[in-house]
């Protein structure tokens, strides 16, 4: 019964780094854009397609690094000419649009790529199961893991140290101020931007190597990494991370003992938390607390 | 009475004459009776949301949930308790409604963006459980084996085929119509329009802003419901996706589209919408991105929605 328990935590763990790596781009672009980006799923598909068609010729590692910039231009060209038009509106329109772009990139992809899925091949190298006694371990998860720290630990660093992560970070917390020291806040939202749809493709790629691709996977990527931030706390970067943690051991322990509310769970916990505590574990303002 | 008023009656008397004349016409503009159902059915529900959204400034995107919890119970309780519609459409729009009065305090302690994120993540635990609770609602399959029967009423029968629906779907959208009215020319519908206008202040006149968008939280939701319970009449079938956030999308770009800051606004919004998508599906395998491209262009260029657009060039004029 412990065995079970340990197991699973530890495949909920797993899961949870990946949930917060989805939910640490979505958590940018609400910070800085003030935008809910619904088309982050979009996006994330579309990364794993970009990889799916380049891996013939660039090769897994190739495409892992090519095609979440290919996304991130993409990004650009959508932030640049179409949301930026929308910034001194409600942000319900920003919201609607993104919408409405990840239904037409979704059709886009159908139409490219075809409606039924296909595989991401991944490396032999990842693909062998290192072990199934306690815990369910592939290389290929390890890896997964491996890149949440890095991106998040990269992440993090930029915010931190770089003079384009300490504007991010201040923009956040006074976008105004910001604006009236001569920092050019639209370059500043549009960079910020770029960051959040790559660190999407990164989180794509991975997704479809685990999962294989289909024009709709960024559909059920995206509401893991909305519990993540409602859990952890809109506002705090290190609430999303947290908050993706959680609901992936619980939605892992919950997968142990009563499969078919696996999913419902997290929303389960949000609820809870939205009750006992609504602003989120890690609460409101500012990238770090 | 105000001209504005006279002329706002005039639209609604206007407007009662062709929904009750439609069946007669439609089929020579290419329309058919079950069209004209959907349009209503998809405008009361955006006009539900709209009373949240567009009237007391309050944008969720989990009301899907409301409609889905409607059409579910409607099925629900046609296929195992009464063969008695309007039973079955009281029994959903309860059902729907209840659970929103119950979610509403907790959805309404935050405000704009991150009140959207709240409702999405709920109303996304209502599609789970559809999905996921095989049993009762048939899963991925959606929840069949229910039809709506002839309502026997005051010693006169009133047959269910797509006219005698039709008119069913009329009355019901005419009376949440009536109390949307009567709620907005209310004191309470003023408090709405209050808190969309200046949350702070109201909060400093010491009023509980939070009951108030709760209660119009739970409003909208009783009137979603209704509208989702119709819906599985009209298709004797209910699936998950009316449950799913993209449902949800589909009724705040309706409303938007429409005109949210109008009272009508959202059932054009509906007409658009659903003629569009009926004729798009039509012809193209990708009609989701032209349902895609309307949400783009009319956010980029109508913010106001078709009604804001033609008030405001009638004001000009």
């Amino acid at each position: 019964m412990n065995l079970v328990l340990i197991f699973n935590t530890f495949n909920g763990l797993i899961t949870g780094a990946f949930y917060a790596l989805l939910a640490l781009g979505l958590a940018l672009i609400l910070g800085l854009n003030n935008t809910i980006n619904f088309a982050q799923g979009a996006f994330m598909a579309l990364a794993a397609y970009f990889a799916y068609t380049l891996e013939p010729s660039l090769g897994f590692w190739g495409s892992l690094a090519v095609a979440p910039l290919l996304a991130g231009v993409l990004g650009l060209a959508v932030e640049v000419f179409l949301i930026r038009r929308l910034y001194k509106r409600d942000p319900l329109y920003s919201l609607l649009l993104t919408f409405g772009l990840a239904l037409i990139m979704q059709d886009v992809i159908r139409t490219v790529w075809g409606a039924n899925g296909v595989p991401l091949s991944i490396p032999d190298s990842l693909g062998h199961p290192l072990s199934q006694t306690y815990f369910f371990l592939t290389g290929y998860r390890l890896f997964v893991v491996a890149v949440a720290l890095v991106g998040t630990g990269a992440l993090f660093a930029v915010l931190r140290y770089t003079r384009l992560g300490i504007r991010i970070r201040a923009g956040n917390a006074d976008l105004e101020t910001v604006s009236a020291l001569g920092v050019n806040i639209y370059l500043l939202r549009t960079a910020n931007f770029v960051i959040g749809i790559v660190f999407a493709g990164v989180a794509g790629i991975l997704a479809a190597g685990q999962l294989g691709l289909e024009p709709t996977m960024g559909d059920g990527l995206l509401m893991p990494a909305f519990v993540a931030i409602v859990v952890g706390g809109v506002g705090s970067l290190m609430g999303s991370l947290l908050g993706g943690l959680l609901i992936g051991v619980a939605s892992g322990v919950t997968t142990a003992y009563f499969p078919a509310a696996s999913e419902a769970v997290i929303y389960l916990i949000m609820g809870l938390m939205l009750v006992v505590r609504p602003r989120g574990l890690m609460g409101q303002e500012g990238l770090f607390e | 009475m105000r001209p504005s008023n006279l002329k706002q009656h005039l639209g609604t008397g206007v407007l009662a004459l062709v929904l009750l004349t439609a069946p007669a016409w439609l089929h020579y503009v290419g329309g058919y009776n079950d069209i004209a159902s959907r349009v209503l059915i998809y405008g009361l529900a955006a006009m539900g949301l709209n009373l949240l959204l567009g009237h007391t400034g309050g944008l969720s995107f989990g009301h899907a949930a409301y409609f889905g919890l409607g059409s579910y119970g409607v099925g629900l309780m046609l296929k195992y308790m009464t063969h008695n519609v309007l039973l079955a459409l009281l029994g959903g729009t309860l059902l729907g409604g209840v659970v929103a009065a119950v979610l509403a305090p907790i959805a309404v302690r935050r405000r704009g963006i991150y009140f959207a994120m709240i409702t999405i993540a709920i109303g996304q635990m209502f599609y789970f459980i559809a999905i996921r609770w095989q049993a009762v609602t048939g899963g991925y399959d959606g929840l069949t084996g229910f039809s709506r029967h002839a309502l026997h009423l005051f010693g006169f029968d009133w047959t269910m085929g797509s006219m005698g629906f039709y008119y069913l779907v009329v009355a019901c959208f005419a009376l949440g119509a009536l109390v949307l009215w009567i709620v907005l020319n209310s004191p309470l519908g003023h408090t709405f329009v209050a808190i969309r206008e200046n949350q702070k202040r109201l909060t400093f006149l010491g009023l509980p802003v939070q009951r108030y968008a709760a209660i119009s939280f739970a409003l909208s939701g009783f009137i979603v419901a209704l509208a989702g319970g119709l819906n599985a009449l009209l298709d004797n079938f209910t699936s998950p996706n009316t449950l799913n956030y993209t449902f949800s999308g589909d009724l705040v770009v309706i409303a938007v589209l429409g005109g949210m800051r109008n009272f009508w606004g959202p059932l054009v919004g509906a007409a658009i919408f659903v003629l569009v998508r009926d004729y798009a599906s039509s012809v193209t395998d990708n009609w989701m991105s032209v349902i895609g491209l309307i949400f783009v262009l009319s956010v980029l260029f109508f913010p106001l929605g078709v009604m804001g657009f033609l008030q405001r060039k009638g004001k000009s004029t």
